[in-house]
């Protein structure tokens, strides 16, 4: 039983977001609205086109029509490095970490954006490069052991397991301070004990911070668990958009995971 | 047993961030410094000096700018050559204009002005990728070259249209031309190496080098978590061909002392520098000088062993020995693409273990 | 305005352009099939060419080893069968070891393929200049000179007609045939085609062979034009510009990036050449592919890339 929660005002809304690729519809009038320190969960079956809602949002994918609104700005797209640096950090279906750098690296650059010094002084190191990045290593540190990953933070993440890599990835997302999580299957693959640690870092970045988090997942437990807000998508349109409760006894999505013929 | 780090503790962020962590490492690297700086310099003649110091410290230096670019920042550049030849000739222009000047500076300059055109080849690179680089990095190899060729300026109109190098000196001392002594030309190209390679290694571990690794893995990710591209690509052109341009002001300069285009600087130069970056180890500060090393001596290895110690014709050794470069860039690929730089890290840690096996 | 010597002009670059294409098919080849960009198709030709000039020589390793050199079909068909024990050995021996590899690693390895099979062919066949003879037709085609007053060498048609024989053919193959098609499949995802019980292997060493034979074909017409000699291998460089305009997948796309080339660093040269001082051509193809690759990366015909995270 969760605590109440102080959920906020409209963050972000969508507004009949229509999306395709050459020939093949993936988005067809989205809309939705995400509070602030809210969880919210897309679901939907298969290829229902929730990761390319994310991908609009963070500004990958263009929308051919809609707007979007984010802290009161309304745009016809986002721009990635726009929406890094106004607070929306995300984690990617498949993982999208560097390959060839360290856990602690692959962090260290979800703080690039907060990093200033410039070429002569990195060149330098010692002096402000040096105060500057023991700053942010010391942040980072705090992330690495909130996500219980110290002990592999100088293995090349090409190296971890998958489980790990995720756990990772989170960490990334997290270094950015982030005041929006967009997660994308931040659970996919793993077994009932990850998962269990998963949702617990996820409900406590939420709480401790405050942060609103957007989340594609499939595990329904998880999904009714953690969230307070559930949008459902199937062939690229909405079909259901409410509480946890509401949408479980919603017809159209039941109809959608047993799959019933469309019209 | 003599290379463990037991008692070794760090106790700072700082501490565990240094370049050399492990304090064996520290006191081997101060050694070769030490040796570099007050032995090799007596124990010269012009021979060693020509043959094998200068193109070594010359080349590791080309070698950390290809690295920056390619290693570091998956940039694919078939251009070093030409880069190098930049350097060479702002070098030219600049000790002909200003006879006075302190050499020092004249290198740095010439490294500035190829940073410059540098960025400008390297705009396509926002659009373009990969082997698509390459061909528009090799447009900038053949124009450049051209380019000193045909227009008079660049080589001060004179007949030959080869450039010279006249005399210089820094802080009164002569580093160029036929007077200078070879004690003095190494000591100027090794202070030059070391002071920028330690900037390398310290650019490398800091926020930009991290941008650079993020767009070589992963550009799309990188750009999604706030790194801009553009200009962290223009930022590797940028310090590459810095490097790259003293290198190529050095090898024109001190080793040299006179060159011409398509000689010195074509488009084989351009293979070499990426054979050295490939044999020592892409993505690494250290490796540069493995890869240097190893090409500056291979030549004359075969040379000793095969024309002299054998009796080989001099036009067949050098046949062997592009055979052999082919075989090694291969062998490196399949089975350490990181090179040189990472059997030495393999070894490091296997002498950790020794005298056990494991 | 000359309109005849124009023309002259136009269908000379044309004439080299096909040359051009003959050796950017061989890359075609490769790339749809594995991925690689190789970078050693150049010197594939000009091994190719050497190993043909050795069956035919008297001085050749063939006739010191058996006591006769070969009549030109069968030294072709011999040099075809070289190239096929080529192909072999450079699966076995190197992409074998690199099948996961990235892109730039793969195009570095065959940068040392190059090295190592030009060394080669200069320790085997040496590397002073060879003629090739393999009783292709010289000098001018006089119906040409004399019905329209232009100079154009036979040697150049018969290289187009073969080129425009070989195209087709190798279009044919790749649309038609089950080893075209197992091709195609390679080339869009190794993985998914090894559990469709693609051998990739099997597939690699045909395509290399194939790469090899064509490469045999810009062999003779280079060697038979210039002479057999080390600049054959530079003509790999120039054929990258040829691919960044036709895309690096097509086949169609190789020859008419390689007649836009050919055509345009005539003109250029011809035209442009004199006020600035001449040899333009050294890196014209470059700046035009470099404009290409600005507006429009995948060439006139290759495939555009939708990158999905």
């Amino acid at each position: 039983m969760q605590t109440q929660k102080k959920i906020g005002d409209v963050v972000l809304a969508v507004d009949s977001i229509s999306l395709s690729f050459g020939g093949v519809r993936a988005l067809t009038g989205i809309s939705f609205e995400v509070r602030e320190h809210q969880v919210l969960s897309i679901i939907g079956p298969n290829g229902a086109g929730k990761s390319s809602m994310l991908n609009v949002i963070n500004g990958f994918y263009h929308p051919q029509e809609g707007l979007i609104t984010y802290r009161g700005v309304t745009r016809k797209q986002m721009r990635p490095h726009e929406a890094a640096r106004q607070g929306i950090a995300r984690t990617f279906q498949n993982i999208a970490l560097f390959k060839g750098m360290s856990t602690l690296d692959n962090i260290m650059t979800g703080r690039n954006t907060m990093m200033h010094r410039g070429l002569f002084w990195q060149a330098l190191r010692r002096g402000p490069a040096e105060r500057e990045e023991l700053a942010h290593r010391e942040r980072v540190e705090q992330i690495i052991d909130f996500l219980e990953i110290e002990h592999i933070r100088k293995t090349p993440v090409g190296k971890l397991p998958y489980g790990l890599q995720k756990r990772v990835e989170l960490g990334r997302a997290l270094a950015a301070e982030p005041s929006m999580l967009l997660l994308d299957e931040p659970m996919a693959g793993m077994n009932v004990e990850e998962k269990q640690d998963m949702s617990r870092f996820i409900l406590d970045v939420n709480d401790e911070f405050g942060t609103t988090i957007v989340l594609i997942e499939h595990d329904m437990g998880v999904v009714m668990d953690i969230s307070d807000h559930v949008v459902v998508l199937d062939y690229g349109r909405k079909i259901g958009d409410g509480p946890p409760d509401e949408v479980r006894n919603n017809q159209a999505v039941i109809d959608a995971y047993l799959g019933v013929a469309h019209d | 047993m003599l290379y463990r780090e037991t008692g070794q503790y760090k106790t700072s962020y700082q501490a565990d961030q240094a370049i050399f962590p492990i304090a064996q490492d520290r006191w081997f690297v101060f050694a070769v410094i030490a040796v570099a700086v007050f032995v090799v310099p007596f124990a010269l003649d012009d021979y060693l000096v020509n043959a094998v110091m200068l193109p070594f410290l010359i080349f590791s230096l080309a070698a950390l700018g290809l690295n920056i670019l390619t290693g570091y920042c998956g940039q694919v550049s078939l251009g070093t050559g030409a880069f190098m030849a930049v350097g060479a000739y702002s070098t030219y222009k600049l000790v002909t204009a200003f006879p006075d000047l302190n050499l020092a500076i004249v290198v740095l300059l010439s490294g500035l002005v190829t940073a410059a055109v540098g960025v400008l080849f390297g705009l396509p690179s926002l659009r373009i990728k990969g082997f698509y680089l390459a061909v528009a990095t090799l447009a900038a190899q053949f124009f450049l070259i051209w380019m000193f060729y045909k227009v008079g300026w660049f080589f001060n109109y004179n007949m030959t249209g080869q450039i010279t190098m006249p005399n210089a000196d820094v802080f009164g001392v002569q580093v160029t031309g036929p007077g200078a002594a070879p004690a003095a030309r190494y000591l100027f190209c090794l202070g030059i190496v070391m002071v920028f390679a330690l900037a390398a290694k310290n650019i490398v571990r800091g926020r930009i080098g991290r941008e650079w690794m993020a767009i070589r893995d992963m550009d799309i990710a990188a750009e999604i978590i706030g790194i801009r591209p553009l200009q962290a690509k223009l930022s590797a052109f940028a310090v590459s061909s810095f490097y790259v341009g003293m290198a190529g002001s050095l090898y024109f300069g001190v080793w040299l002392g006179a060159a011409e285009p398509g000689e010195a600087f074509g488009i084989e130069r351009s293979f070499l520098v990426l054979f050295m970056v490939i044999i020592g180890g892409l993505g690494s500060i250290v490796g540069n000088f493995f890869g240097a090393a190893f090409i500056v001596l291979l030549p004359i290895l075969l040379k000793n062993l095969m024309v002299d110690g054998i009796g080989v014709e001099v036009v067949t050794a050098k046949h062997i020995e592009i055979t052999l470069m082919g075989m090694l860039i291969i062998f490196f690929l399949i089975v350490e693409p990181h090179g040189l730089a990472r059997l030495w890290q393999i070894a490091k840690e296997k002498l950790r273990l020794w005298p056990f096996p494991h | 305005m000359d309109w005849l010597f124009l023309t002259e002009v136009v269908l000379s670059g044309l004439m080299t352009g096909v040359m051009y294409s003959l050796v950017a098919l061989g890359f075609v080849l490769i790339f749809k099939a594995s991925g690689i960009f190789n970078f050693a198709q150049g010197v594939l030709a000009l091994f190719a060419a050497l190993a043909l000039y050795d069956f035919l020589a008297p001085e050749g390793w063939f006739n010191q080893l058996f006591g006769f050199t070969l009549p030109v079909p069968l030294a072709i068909l011999a040099t075809a069968g070289v190239m096929v024990i080529v192909a072999w050995l450079i699966e076995r021996l190197v992409l074998r070891h690199l099948v996961n590899q990235e892109g730039i690693i793969l195009f570095m390895a065959t940068i040392g393929l190059a090295y190592v099979l030009e060394g080669v062919g200069d320790l085997l066949f040496g590397s002073d200049v060879k003629p090739l003879d393999v009783g292709l037709p010289r000098g001018a085609s006089d119906w040409l000179l004399d019905g329209f007053g232009l100079y154009i060498e036979k040697l150049e048609i018969v290289a187009a007609v073969t080129a425009a024989l070989l195209v087709t053919v190798l279009a044919l193959f790749f649309q038609y045939t089950r080893i075209g098609r197992a091709l195609r499949a390679v080339a869009d995802d190794h993985q998914a085609a090894l559990s469709v019980g693609i051998s990739l292997r099997t597939i690699w060493v045909i395509v290399w062979a194939v790469a090899g034979i064509v490469a045999l074909v810009a062999g003779i017409m280079w060697g038979s034009k210039s002479g057999v000699q080390f600049s054959l291998s530079l003509i790999a460089l120039k054929a990258l510009p040829v691919l960044i305009l036709g895309g690096f997948t097509s086949v169609p796309g190789a020859i008419v990036g390689g007649l836009i080339i050919g055509v345009g660093e005539k003109v250029a040269e011809i035209y442009l050449g004199p006020y600035v001082g001449g040899a333009i051509e050294n890196w014209f193809a470059y700046m035009l592919a470099l404009a290409f690759l600005l507006f429009r990366p995948q060439g006139l015909f290759g495939e555009k890339i939708i990158e999905r995270v």
